[in-house]
């Protein structure tokens, strides 16, 4: 829908001014709330159909500015240059207290707690402040190690951990039992923490503790060059590297109105497919694994190993890093090379459809993933999930799609979608997806551009804007501000297991103790991503 | 119903000859910069490209600390006087003495018993994913850990050797020290990887560790970001003694 036919509808009881705002090639539409009206503005702009991605924190000199960022769902047919709208809620420094919007957008309550725990602001209305990023028995009340005062660099005196914490137990029952796991697994797996409240076999309640592996990149962004932040957009989440390093690079392009040039666009897209193909074949093999059906588990892991390979040999680098840059790409590649690699992806699908073909036919393993871990439409939708996940719950949302980047709009492909929202639907998109992305892999380099890789140009400043990617797991959002040296001064990341770890609880309660190891592979998020 | 033993016999063995010959399959490794003499009248910018220090100007060389190598590329692309690449993935090396805990067996292999039986607790201490994935390849059938008698276990009760990941992000200190406490002798701590080595890009900083040799006392380093399968599984064979370390050609400001 049209910005300007939607701020010209906003009740004027809302708001106190709107702006339209150039961002490079796009335009944003700026709503300031009026006070008291952040919740009903929020619920105003969610029922004309945005979509909300998230809200961010910044600290001024004299006030605090709360962005509350959505986006246009776009639908078949619709006209006109659809613009983001960002709802702006800002109050003098010495306020800290904010309306909690969380019965209006149920996707903010993580924002919310996170905000309380690294800025020290409070929400008034949300049930749940406190012990979420900064974990109560390991630090001290009161830090805010987001706020500018805060001295990254300064060592903390550790402090000896609680030993009387205990978390929260809610499940008051005879024969309730509580089980937690992590930080540390059995096998090999990223640091996280759950609680599992059971009664017997069943999962009452399952409680997530994240952040164990918080590196505060958000925090030591500030201060930085653009170059040097685009190293931690890239390393944050090492096994979607070069799909968050995109999104970082695009928010600072959007900033110094750079324009990529066409080949670099395509080679963009071309790797970033290639990723997701490699990402997916690691969840896949997950999933296989925590099956114990070990035989397509090893055919997975040697299907994965031959990816990292290819990208390896290709770029330098199995995880892709150090080929993405502010204003295109590090290095070109020579075609005879890029077809090649298209020949040994085509490959490994090929055996990855066999695989899929004979893990379908196999009924103890199809049994483990069939109605379980279901998550439903209406809750995909209430919680903003994003990535396959939302999609196998029949969330048809793909930011390739709905908000293209790069020459997205010149392929074909598919957006796979299932319904039922339980393990094996999400296992029947990442089979999917990684089909899709050979097609665009080839479709690429049919049609690559000559011409060069780079603009060298740097970003400038000051100014602000949001890059964002369709990650393998979902959409991921990096929002950059940039001062008057050209300095990082805000760096904010929405990643996408950010917002669907929040929702992960819904699948894992209400089923056995045995199916938690299998609808956490189902899911295949990312801890690191999360954690930042 | 699928046939499953016959659809992986007929795959075939696909494991590595790595350690009895050297493993040559492009993309197996991401290779390291390699140290060099400063060529008359080069002032050595080079080093000034390096995000993370791991360059600095020695005695008219170049010299390369492997430990804080990030990969970014930038001391071989878009320079005119690159650094030359080292191929391989046999870089893991005794970690400095420096202000670890006194220990006499610091560094040194396990004894003759464990050489062929190693059985190896993984701990994540905030990595970012792609070391934890490289640990996992070792269990794929190209390198199938197990026909070298290292085994992955659940419980620090019954670990020989602790691998550790991850730049130490401060939440994870206590579980860490916990994991290792936990070990009997004897046993020893191999840090993976440029953050679990230096911070990587992370560190050191109030969430960071500088590395986790200043959580608990590590005797071998593998570098890489991250280190490939090929690297970790040397890093392993050096702790078991069945391997030589890295050579100290490429020495460490």
């Amino acid at each position: 829908m049209e910005a300007r036919t939607a701020t010209a509808r906003v009740p004027q009881e809302y708001f106190e001014h709107i702006d339209v705002l150039q961002e490079g090639q796009r335009s944003r539409c700026e709503i300031r709330s009026r006070a008291g009206q952040l919740p009903e503005l929020c619920r105003w702009v969610r029922k004309r159909g945005f979509v909300f991605v998230g809200l961010i924190v910044e600290q001024e000199p004299e006030q605090w500015l709360l962005r509350y960022v959505f986006y246009p769902s776009r639908r078949e047919g619709d006209e006109g240059e659809a613009s983001w709208v960002h709802v702006i809620s800002s109050q003098p420094l010495p306020q800290t207290t904010f309306p909690s919007t969380l019965e209006v957008i149920p996707g903010i309550d993580w924002h919310e707690r996170e905000a309380e725990d690294l800025f020290e602001l409070k929400f008034e209305g949300h049930p749940k402040l406190g012990d979420f990023v900064l974990h109560d028995d390991a630090w001290q009340e009161g830090l805010a190690p987001m706020r500018k005062e805060f001295d990254a660099h300064r060592p903390i005196g550790h402090r000896t951990a609680d030993p009387n914490w205990r978390p929260q137990r809610i499940v008051h029952a005879a024969g309730a039992f509580a089980m937690p796991i992590g930080p540390i697994y059995s096998g090999v797996a990223e640091s996280a923490h759950f609680i599992l409240e059971t009664v017997g076999e069943d999962v009452i309640r399952a409680l997530p503790r994240f952040f164990y592996k918080h590196r505060a990149v958000e925090k030591i962004a500030e201060g930085r060059w653009p170059e040097e932040v685009m190293l931690l957009a890239e390393r944050f989440n090492g096994i979607s590297a070069f799909a968050h390093g995109l999104a970082c690079a695009q928010a600072l392009e959007a900033i110094g109105n750079i324009d990529v040039p066409p080949r670099a666009e395509a080679l963009r897209a071309w790797l970033a497919e290639l990723e997701r193909l490699r990402h997916h074949v690691g969840l896949i093999h997950d999933i296989c694994e925590s099956t114990a059906l070990t035989v397509a588990a090893s055919q997975a892991a040697m299907l994965e190993e031959e990816l990292l390979r290819l990208c390896g040999s290709l770029t330098g680098h199995r995880y892709l890093f150090g080929l993405i840059a502010c204003g295109g790409l590090t290095r070109d590649f020579k075609e005879a090379e890029l077809k090649s690699a298209v020949e040994r992806a085509r490959e490994v699908l090929e055996r990855l459809s066999r695989l899929e073909s004979n893990l379908i036919r196999t009924g103890s393993f199809l049994d483990r993933l069939e109605e379980v871990g279901i998550v439903t439409e209406k809750e995909a939708r209430a919680y903003g999930l994003v990535g396959p996940i939302a999609r196998a719950s029949g969330l048809a949302r793909d930011l390739r799609r709905v908000q293209p980047y790069l020459n997205y709009a010149q392929y074909a492909f598919d957006v796979p979608t299932e319904s039922e929202g339980d393990g094996y639907a999400r296992l029947r998109v990442l089979f999917a997806e990684a089909r899709a992305a050979t097609g665009i892999i080839g479709q690429a380099l049919d049609r690559l551009p000559q011409g060069p890789v780079r603009t060298e140009r740097v970003p400038g400043g000051p100014g602000a804007a949001l890059g964002w990617a369709e990650a393998p797991l979902g959409a991921a959002f990096h929002w950059v501000r940039l001062d008057d040296e050209g300095r990082v001064s805000r760096y904010r990341i929405i990643p996408p297991s950010f917002v669907n770890w929040h929702a992960f609880y819904l699948a894992a309660e209400a089923f056995a103790f045995q199916d938690f190891p299998i609808i956490l592979a189902s899911f295949g998020l990312s801890v690191s991503e999360n954690d930042r | 119903m699928a046939n499953w033993v016959y659809s992986g016999l007929r795959i075939g063995v696909k494991s590595t000859h790595y350690p009895r010959a050297a493993e040559e399959t492009p993309g197996v490794s991401p290779g390291l910069p390699m140290g060099r003499p400063l060529r008359s009248g080069e002032l050595g910018e080079v080093v000034d490209r390096c995000p993370t220090g791991a360059l600095k100007r020695g005695e008219q060389r170049i010299v390369v600390d492997h430990r804080r190598c990030v990969h970014c590329f930038q001391c071989v692309r878009g320079t005119p006087d690159p650094l030359r690449w080292q191929e391989g993935y046999e870089w893991a090396r005794r970690a400095t003495p420096g202000e670890a805990p006194a220990s006499a067996a610091l560094g040194e292999p396990l004894a003759a018993p464990f050489s062929r039986s190693l059985h190896v607790r993984v701990v994540d201490a905030g990595d970012c994913g792609a070391c934890l994935r490289e640990v996992k390849q070792l269990s794929n059938p190209y390198y199938n850990l197990h026909r070298l008698g290292f085994f992955i276990t659940p419980t620090p009760r019954q670990a020989d050797v602790l691998l550790v990941v991850g730049p130490g992000s401060d939440q994870m200190r206590s579980a860490l020290e916990k994991a290792y406490a936990a070990m009997p002798a004897p046993r020893r701590v191999l840090a993976v990887g440029a953050c679990a080595l230096s911070g990587g890009v992370f560190g050191p900083s109030f969430m960071c560790s500088d590395g986790v040799g200043s959580i608990v006392p590590v005797d071998v380093e593998v570098p890489g970001h991250p280190p490939p399968p090929l690297a970790i599984l040397h890093g392993l064979l050096v702790l078991a003694g069945r391997a030589k370390e890295m050579s100290t050609g490429e020495t460490r400001p």
